[in-house]
């Protein structure tokens, strides 16, 4: 119960100014199709820097919370899911915003994400101590396996393309290695001089999530064509409370799903949404009403993908491995302040663990009577024209990343990175396992070389690094996971597809 | 003749660029020294090398079913925007003023691809209102704020 002891830190002016900031702030950035979650987290890192370490991750974990419920706002309202996240929301929010049942639908979907939510961020509560206790047994070969595994996850899951994404999980790890090694002090691969301090983790982040989603709406051309905003009519926000408590099952169901599908590494709140609509509408009396406008699939989906975002930090803050694209950029935010997950959190920084955790929960609560108050605004701020939002985040991207070491080195890194990541993603490779590659690279790294001396001076390398239960059970679920996707690749996609949603 | 259609000429040459990366860096690794400091990325390499040769095998023989590649009216569209920029970053942040230079390309940027007729005034003065919303908030945002202290030069 430790975590009750810094509750009152979470309440301090700025602390609760910046939660608050954060939480209207992502519900605004969230609703607006084509800035994602992972985007605003990126764009807003560089802002972390000039504050405490503590304040600036209350900051990205409010913007994380709420563009993911944020997201609902425009999906309900205007048939585009703010985030990936969203997307099973639309299939009966919408349909209800057109029965006139708007407001009912934004009302289930804010009070299902925060029911979801605050039982996602118990479980991380609750399990994350016990996790990073059991993270002490291990050695440098098991943190080695770890961040490969970290990698190798998200590669395969997160991707269309099992080989693709394992391929930009590569280019992450080389990146990783550019500038001069901690060890010989040798260059390597500096073929620029802006790359002599190896690449910055901030100016990366914002290029490779910002860059191509400016190109996208480059590309799109002068897109005329904005999608009407349904407008919302009065709704009593009790009858949408008795609403929600009439649909236990849907909000059961969709609340483990999300929790569970949270805790394992790259699998996303895409995935948590859809996976729950479905189990709902399959356990469901109404089954024949999903997708005609029916409350429970509302509520299914919306407390699955905030369900998903406390535990989606329980592999982060305990072993490095983020749970989805938005908490591998969190990991970058941790990383900057000079804070590593893990037990090194817990026991130095606990202020800073606990605080943070503890501004999630109250977040949730937040974002649930904000949410019901800024959903109109958020739908109109959803129809800011492409050519504006393209000229902002560039413009964004630009003076964020220079800020953070006053250098046009990073700018350069920024723009040459986005660029490359928009040509890479025309062809079917997938950022977050760059963006992990290039995180869990040097901690790999390190714990490779430091094993490597064990190994040299003990039994060898391939003793070292390949026997053991802990590294075999980490090289199994390594193979798993890949093997897992290579199958569910060949066997085409599993779940509906966004496009098939949309059409 | 058979006919190879664009995407697949596409996938060829982006999976063929990141391969030669991919060998290019396993050649650095391979022959650099001290070997000690190459040891995690020769590691890393062979493994890049054999993925990225994978896949542009798959591209040459047509098995690519990820991704579209960018088509002709994408790149059309994207294309201004790309030029308008990349000079903006790689030449005028630092050679006319940071603030200078983000707003013209700011301006440039929302003109082009703004949908709204070019002809009326009222369209233009909205840009111009915007552009110096948007040259405030930076303004606020980073030289007040966060006290960043940007690139000058000719301008501001």
């Amino acid at each position: 119960m430790e975590f009750l002891y810094y509750f009152g830190d979470v309440f301090t002016p700025i602390s609760f100014g910046l939660l608050l900031l954060g939480t209207i702030g992502g519900l605004i950035l969230g609703a607006t199709p084509g800035l994602s979650p992972t985007m605003a987290v990126a764009l807003l890192i560089p802002f972390t820097f000039h504050l405490a370490p503590v304040q600036g991750l209350i900051l990205l974990g409010a913007a994380y919370t709420s563009t993911v419920a944020g997201g609902a706002v425009s999906a309900i309202l205007l048939k585009i899911p703010g985030a990936p996240a969203n997307i099973a929301t639309t299939l009966d929010g919408h349909t209800m915003a057109k029965q006139g049942k708007g407001a009912q639908a934004l009302q289930l979907s804010f009070l299902a994400s925060a029911v979801g939510g605050v039982i996602g961020v118990l479980l991380l509560i609750f399990l994350t101590p016990v996790l990073a206790q059991w993270a002490l047994a291990f050695g440098p070969s098991h943190l080695f396996w770890l961040a490969i595994l970290g990698v190798t996850v998200i590669g395969s899951l997160d991707s269309a393309s099992v080989v693709k994404g394992l391929l930009s999980g590569c280019i992450g790890l080389w990146l990783a290695t550019i500038g001069f090694d901690d060890i010989m002090g040798a260059q390597r691969f500096i073929f620029h001089p802006a790359l002599g301090g190896g690449i910055n983790i901030i100016a990366a982040l914002i290029g490779l999530f910002a860059i191509p989603q400016v190109l996208t709406m480059f590309a799109k051309g002068r897109n005329a064509a904005n999608a009407e905003v349904i407008d919302v009519e009065k709704h009593s926000i009790m009858d949408a409370v008795r609403e929600l408590l009439r649909r236990p099952k849907a909000l059961s169901i969709g609340t483990i799903t999300g929790s569970v599908i949270g805790l394992i590494p790259g699998v996303g709140g895409q995935i948590a949404g859809l996976v729950a609509y479905d189990q709902t509408k399959k356990f469901s009396s109404e089954r024949e009403k999903f997708g005609k406008g029916h409350s429970e699939g509302v509520i299914a989906a919306e407390s699955a993908n905030n369900a998903m975002v406390g535990p989606s930090l329980v592999p982060l803050l305990t072993l490095s491995i983020p749970g989805s694209p938005t908490a591998a950029v969190l990991l970058g935010g941790l990383l900057i302040h000079g804070i590593f997950p893990g037990t090194d959190l817990f026991d130095n920084h606990p202020d800073v663990a606990w605080t943070f955790i503890n501004s999630m929960l109250i977040g949730q609560v937040l974002m649930c009577l904000f949410g019901l108050y800024v959903a109109g605004l958020a739908a109109r701020v959803a129809q800011v024209p492409q050519s504006v939002m393209a000229a902002v985040v560039l413009g964004l991207a630009v003076f964020g990343s220079y800020s953070v070491q006053s250098s046009m080195g990073d700018v350069y890194v920024m723009a040459t990175l986005g660029v490359m990541m928009y040509f890479l993603e025309r062809f079917g490779f997938s950022a977050a396992p760059l963006v992990l590659g290039l995180i869990l690279g040097p901690i790999a790294e390190a714990n490779f070389i430091q094993g490597s001396m064990i190994a040299g001076a003990t039994d060898g390398m391939a003793s070292y690094f390949l026997t053991g239960a802990l590294n075999i059970v980490l090289i199994a679920i390594v193979i798993a996971s890949i093997a897992y996707s290579v199958w569910m690749e060949l066997r085409s996609r599993r779940y509906t597809s966004k496009e098939e949603i949309m059409a | 003749m058979s006919y190879v259609s664009l995407p697949r000429v596409q996938h060829i040459v982006a999976s063929g660029f990141i391969a030669a990366v991919g060998m290019w860096v396993a050649w650095v690794s391979y022959t650099q020294q001290p070997a000690e400091a190459f040891l995690f990325p020769r590691l890393i390499s062979t493994v890049f090398v054999v993925l990225a040769v994978w896949t542009f095998v798959k591209a040459i023989l047509g098995w690519t079913k990820v991704g579209h590649g960018v088509s002709r009216r994408d790149f059309v569209w994207l294309l201004p925007g790309l030029i308008i920029a990349l000079i903006y970053i790689f030449w005028a942040a630092k050679a006319v003023g940071f603030y200078t230079a983000g707003t013209i390309a700011f301006f440039m940027l929302l003109s082009f691809y703004d949908p709204a007729p070019h002809g009326e005034a009222k369209t233009w003065i909205k840009r111009v209102t915007i552009t110096a919303g948007f040259l405030a908030v930076m303004y606020g945002l980073f030289a007040m704020l966060l006290k960043v202290y940007t690139p000058r030069e000719i301008f501001f």
